[in-house]
């Protein structure tokens, strides 16, 4: 297994979820909640990068690597989601699942280009 | 009324030609190309049992065939024995490559970006021969072949001769593809820049009709100029462009402007810049719908 490709995603996943995470103070401002919602959506992102780049060492295909970026993102979005907001009481399914599978995305897109790199130069 | 016909001259005359290989272990099968300074046969290595490239020399002397064998490279075609036919002429045999010359295979290679990186492997080979102190001096599609694999080769150094030597009495090269200080013989001594010529002219040759952009076209331009001075210094500075060129990168032969760099980052960066926007819109659309 190259842990350069896991390693890479893992730290990509875990800085793009704390800034989605803190994208957050746009509604709530910032304080407290947002840096608990950024902590919380960083280790997410880093279990998806984790998950991008074992699939990374073993896939080639590209869209295969960001599908699963994107699945999983969502997946754990939608747990994450799931979850009530322990003031309001409100689940924020579009908040955190749009954002989340775009971030998922994008982890599995960069993986993949950084795994295509890493091939071509071996 | 001439009582030979020209049929008869004909026969004649090939069977003049035809070289004398007694006393050799190869046997003559068909002849292949007239190249510079010689004819090329197919003959059969009677010793070995394969098929090799024969050139049969016009002009006595083995100079071609030991500046060839100095040339081990992939990309060059490498030489197998060196010998003296009866008649005192010189022969030298070769690998024989069953492939295509570059000028007919071309059109078997649709996209630009593989042409680009055909000329590459050429400037490979011939970055080698400068590296070892040869010139080539008659680069052109006819010289280089194209093996079954894909294997770039170049052929027929009868007119190669050693940087920093005088320029031999004759020209040779092809008009189209031969630099101009050659074709004027003005330079009293040739360098890697001749030869930088003759690679632009093949890949204008290769891109010829195609959508080329003007960082191509730069790059083109700046290896044929007429005056060597302006071209690039030696092949490997002409690889490193194509090179570039094909990774997205800056060429010296552009000087880019801002907005230049700034379209060229957009462009190799076109998905990711869009999945961020994509990030930033699906952000803004949440908040607008779904905002509290």
């Amino acid at each position: 297994m190259d842990m350069n490709k896991i390693a890479y995603a893992v730290i990509l996943g875990a800085i793009l979820g704390a800034l989605d995470g803190l994208s957050a103070a746009y509604e709530f401002g910032f304080g407290q909640k947002v840096l608990t919602i950024a902590g919380l959506s960083s280790i997410k992102s880093l279990v998806v990068g984790l998950i991008v780049g074992i699939t990374a060492c073993y896939v080639r295909n590209k869209g295969m690597i960001i599908a699963v970026g994107m699945i999983v993102a969502l997946a754990f979005a939608y747990l994450v989601a799931a979850q009530p907001d322990a003031d309001t009481g409100e689940k924020y399914y579009a908040h955190i699942m749009g954002t989340g599978g775009l971030v998922g995305l994008i982890v599995g897109y960069a993986t993949a280009k950084f795994s295509e790199k890493q091939t071509a130069s071996s | 009324m001439s009582w030979i016909s020209d049929k008869t001259i004909q026969r004649l005359r090939q069977v003049a030609e035809l070289p004398d290989l007694t006393g050799t272990h190869y046997r003559l099968l068909e002849r292949v190309a007239h190249g510079g300074m010689g004819v090329v046969w197919l003959a059969l290595d009677e010793k070995l049992d394969r098929r090799v490239a024969l050139k049969v020399l016009d002009v006595s002397g083995e100079e071609e065939a030991r500046i060839l064998a100095k040339l081990e490279h992939p990309g060059i075609v490498p030489v197998h024995d060196v010998g003296r036919l009866a008649d005192g002429r010189v022969f030298y045999t070769m690998k024989y490559i069953e492939g295509d010359r570059l000028d007919r295979y071309v059109a078997q290679i649709s996209s630009v970006p593989e042409r680009l990186r055909m000329v590459h492997r050429i400037c490979e080979a011939v970055a080698f021969a400068h590296a070892r102190g040869v010139l080539h001096r008659d680069l052109k599609p006819e010289n280089i072949m194209v093996g079954p694999f894909g294997e770039v080769l170049v052929m027929d150094w009868g007119l190669a001769m050693l940087l920093g030597d005088r320029m031999p009495g004759d020209i040779g090269g092809t008009p189209g593809y031969m630099a101009p200080e050659l074709a004027r013989a003005e330079a009293r001594h040739l360098d890697e820049r001749t030869d930088v010529y003759s690679l632009g002219a093949i890949l204008q040759f290769l891109v010829a009709g195609r959508n080329t952009d003007k960082l191509l076209r730069a790059i083109i331009e700046k290896s044929i100029e007429p005056n060597p001075a302006s071209r690039y210094a030696d092949v490997k500075a002409l690889a490193s462009e194509i090179a570039a060129y094909l990774d997205g990168l800056p060429v010296a032969a552009h000087p880019e402007s801002f907005v230049d760099s700034a379209r060229r980052f957009i462009q190799k960066h076109r998905l990711a810049i869009g999945l961020v926007l994509a990030y930033a819109a699906a952000r803004l659309l949440i908040q607008i719908f779904f905002g509290g």
